[in-house]
């Protein structure tokens, strides 16, 4: 016990001694947070559109205070012809052009049909989708509005209900994607660096010419980052529910016990990686390579699974991140209990397992 | 068996794949001795070294260190030896008393033993206001000298030093050999690798490695006359001439 406390108090020293990485440690998760958070977001607010209006009648006029009414359009300016709306687009001043026919207003009324042109930039097309979108919707609405006194023959209205995220907010899934990415380069990066260091300074051979035992050496040298990583957990928490207002509907010791449980995993296969190298340098390749691109494009969090080519979507079920990912989103959004992520944890639980055994039997083949 | 020989191998071999690293290698050595191995690079002088350090089993032949068996009483000999090896094995980032602190830790030293030889060590250093600065500021001597002190904190039976003295200027080598002979004079035998052949005269015994074999065993006066050299150097010069491996 002696020599494990002594142990973990020294990576405390090198930790704390290095003030830049330890900033970067508890600080990364933050600035992930607030960039997510409010640089980095599908929606859409206050795009600039042009509107042109050949008809200009109260139909139009009306349309066109709706479009103007709602938060997600600024019209730029009013113009007169088909080639200004090329010319707007070049000069990049509008992302969408709304054209009104002529007799717009009376074909609504006589023939009880009318049309109403949505020019989009694509060269984006996520703001292009969602921009037609959100047109389309206002347009609907207006057209509710006037038949709502007539009766017509059939009707079928749709009405939707976004369940666990009634705003559509982004940051119900990209919280989730932040811890799982925070985690795991804390614990899988820093630790394989750690071990590796020992290894290049010489320090290592003393280590293990001397009394202490190798799982020892592990563990001792596992805790500060399971440590630094339950400081992470508590804020992105904190600030996803004080400041992006995203609740924890679930248990939190739940969520707590399972962030420990994934926390464990990415040491695990840290410690993996580190025995497997011999320079600092390759460690950090083969964590980037081999766990956090992988994190970011095959979790989910990104980019659906469900979207992928099968081969692909085989390959996310060993990653780690994207089991992390379900059971967080489960956990936090969801508002489940352990009965519906037992599953997930098992499969985290049995990853976490076997990188361990590797390490452990990779670590003292080296001694040998 | 004798209580005087705190270090005996017999035959002792280690082998990777189709490459003999050390060649049935048989020798003793006494308490209170300092036990110079010599060896061109390549010799197998460091593989033999972890042998008997605890660090790699052998593949055959039977060695003994502080009385313990290396193949079945590995922990027994990490408790009883201390290890400097070739890298510089300090933390670089630790202050002078944190790295005291910290090995005398693994070794199971109580926190009171620690402070005072702390202490003391630091005094006997002349680096009493050092101690709680960073190792990285110290010059590479300092260093070298503070590295050999933690080896021998916990007091070990043996300490063996893995080229302790590269790249030190010629004074401080002397200072270190110093350390050395009071360290024996104290008891503790020491096993020394070195490369520099003025240092190999102020050991008791050396051994000389060719190709995996020790092919001279005796004091430096002896081997001298045996090979008829005037000095440890062309003795060396002619035992390492016959090598045919190459070093790496």
């Amino acid at each position: 016990m002696k020599q494990f406390s002594a142990f973990v108090k020294k990576e405390f020293h090198h930790i704390f001694r290095d003030t830049r990485t330890l900033f970067i440690l508890l600080g990364m998760p933050i600035m992930q947070i607030i960039i997510f958070g409010f640089a980095l977001t599908n929606e859409v607010k206050n795009s600039r559109i042009a509107v042109l209006d050949n008809s200009k009648d109260a139909a139009t006029a009306s349309l066109i205070s709706e479009l103007e009414a709602s938060r997600y359009f600024d019209i730029e300016k009013n113009i007169y012809s088909y080639k200004d709306i090329e010319r707007s687009f070049r000069e990049g001043k509008i992302k969408m052009a709304v054209v009104f026919p002529q007799h717009f207003g009376e074909d609504l009324q006589h023939f009880n049909k009318a049309q109403v042109q949505l020019v989009a930039d694509a060269s984006d097309p996520n703001v292009a989708n969602t921009l037609t979108n959100y047109a389309t919707a206002v347009v609907m609405d207006y057209q509710k509005r006037i038949t709502d006194d007539r009766q017509l023959p059939y009707a079928i209205n749709t009405e939707m209900r976004m369940l666990y995220n009634p705003q559509l907010k982004g940051a119900y899934s990209f919280v989730p994607g932040v811890m799982a990415m925070v985690l795991m380069l804390v614990c899988t990066l820093m630790t394989a660096i750690t071990v590796v260091r020992e290894k290049e300074m010489g320090t290592m051979e003393i280590l293990l010419a001397s009394p202490i035992k190798p799982l020892k050496i592990i563990i001792a040298k596992a805790v500060p980052y399971l440590l630094l990583s339950v400081v992470n957990v508590a804020s992105i928490l904190l600030l996803s529910v004080f400041v992006l207002d995203v609740p924890i509907n679930g248990s939190l010791p739940l969520l707590i016990v399972e962030s420990i449980l994934f926390t464990l995993t990415c040491l695990a296969f840290g410690l993996l990686i580190s025995a497997s190298t011999a320079s600092q340098q390759t460690a950090m390749f083969i964590s980037l390579t081999g766990m956090f691109l992988p994190t970011i494009m095959l979790s989910g969090f990104m980019f659906p699974i469900e979207n992928m080519p099968l081969p692909l979507q085989w390959l996310s079920n060993v990653v780690p991140a994207k089991w992390y990912y379900l059971i967080v989103k489960d956990v936090m959004i969801k508002g489940v209990g352990f009965e519906s992520i037992w599953k997930e944890t098992l499969i985290l639980a049995g990853m976490m397992f076997f990188l361990l055994t590797m390490a452990i039997k990779k670590f003292k083949i080296r001694l040998a | 068996m004798n209580k005087d020989k705190v270090i005996t191998a017999e035959a002792l071999t280690k082998r990777f794949g189709s490459f003999t690293a050390v060649n049935g290698i048989s020798f003793d050595v006494h308490k209170g001795e300092i036990f110079g191995f010599l060896g061109a690079n390549g010799a197998g002088k460091t593989t033999a070294m972890r042998m008997l350090s605890g660090l790699s089993m052998p593949t055959s032949g039977k060695a003994t260190v502080a009385g313990y068996d290396v193949y079945k009483e590995n922990e027994k000999i990490k408790q009883n030896i201390g290890y400097m090896s070739q890298k510089f094995s300090l933390y670089e980032d630790l202050t002078v008393k944190e790295n005291i602190r910290f090995y005398a830790g693994i070794y199971g030293m109580t926190n009171q033993f620690i402070k005072e030889k702390t202490g003391f060590i630091l005094q006997h250093l002349h680096m009493e206001k050092e101690g709680d600065k960073l190792v990285r500021s110290l010059p590479l001597g300092w260093k070298q000298k503070l590295a050999f002190s933690v080896a021998i904190f916990h007091d070990p039976q043996i300490v063996f030093l893995d080229e302790p003295t590269g790249g030190v200027d010629p004074v401080t080598r002397r200072e270190f050999w110093n350390m050395i002979y009071q360290a024996a004079e104290n008891g503790i035998t020491v096993f020394v690798t070195t490369h520099y052949m003025d240092e190999a005269e102020y050991c008791h015994r050396v051994s000389i490695m060719v190709d995996g074999r020790i092919d001279a065993l005796d004091t430096p006066k002896e081997l001298k006359r045996t090979f008829n050299a005037s000095s440890m150097d062309e003795v060396f010069l002619k035992l390492a001439r016959k090598a045919t491996r190459v070093a790496d």
